[in-house]
């Protein structure tokens, strides 16, 4: 049985774990000079992931996945800075202090619809117990 | 689980950050302090951040942060006159320290913020960690 809403919050929750950290990744370089910001564009990512697109089966550890492409199937792309500073950095932290601050209100609510369907699922299975 | 890799990042982060904390502390300790020789005369440190492994960031997105090394300052030292003073050359004259005590306190508050940053990072990743184990009670 294929349960409607498991499967994409499943695919919600990978994506928004793997934005979580390229987001982490962009404020723990907010100092370092040439670091170029980086992010995932989330609504055409899930597409791609929700399109059952399997990413390139992996059967040795040597086996690479095409550039640019994570293992969940996500593009992380360079960001373009509106206010780029003199040692090439185009991190700017607002921006990024934002954008994380949304990816883990999204992340918590991906939770949350996860936990509905379950608890749901539950309640079916004990007979409205 | 890739959440836990934030901690990772936000740690190196951290430990830069903290470096360069140290090296504020160092430079404003001895702003000010003379030396008869300019070879030898304290000049204001600044640690250089370089992010971890290029070639796997490009690919995952996800690099920590690193200390690549301290560099020097080679701003021009104060030449002050002073022939009194016991470090003073055959001239009479003392170098003093290259330290810029503004720069150094912007430099202070700059690092704070970021580890502070770092630190809120850890919190919310945490906090998603520890409510993605209680899925489904």
């Amino acid at each position: 049985m294929k349960i409607p809403g498991f499967a994409l919050h499943e695919q919600a929750l990978k994506l928004r774990a793997l934005r979580n950290e390229v987001l982490s990744s962009n404020i723990a370089n907010a100092d370092t000079p040439n670091y170029k910001a980086r992010d995932i564009d989330f609504a055409a990512a899930l597409r791609q992931a929700s399109a059952s697109q399997p990413a390139l089966k992996a059967t040795a550890p040597g086996h690479l996945q095409p550039a640019g492409t994570h293992a969940t199937g996500a593009d992380v792309r360079y960001r373009v800075p509106t206010q780029p500073s003199l040692d090439g950095n185009t991190v700017q932290s607002d921006v990024e202090q934002a954008a994380f601050a949304e990816n883990a209100v999204q992340y918590r609510a991906s939770l949350q619809f996860l936990g509905g369907t379950i608890s749901r699922l539950r309640y079916a299975i004990k007979g409205g117990e | 689980m890739s959440l836990f890799k934030v901690f990772d990042v936000a740690g190196s982060a951290m430990n830069a950050q903290s470096v360069r904390l140290n090296v504020t502390a160092s430079n404003l300790a001895n702003a000010g302090s003379v030396h008869g020789d300019a070879d030898k005369v304290y000049r204001a440190k600044q640690p250089v951040f370089r992010s971890f492994d290029d070639a796997l960031a490009s690919q995952s997105g996800v690099s920590g942060v690193r200390l690549a090394g301290i560099s020097e300052s080679q701003a021009p030292l104060e030449v002050q006159y002073r022939p009194d003073h016991p470090d003073a050359d055959e001239n009479g004259n003392v170098y003093v320290s290259n330290v810029s005590t503004v720069e150094e306190m912007v430099n202070m508050m700059s690092a704070s913020r970021s580890y502070q940053n770092s630190v809120d990072m850890i919190n919310t990743t945490r906090d998603l960690l520890l409510q993605t184990l209680t899925l489904g009670r």
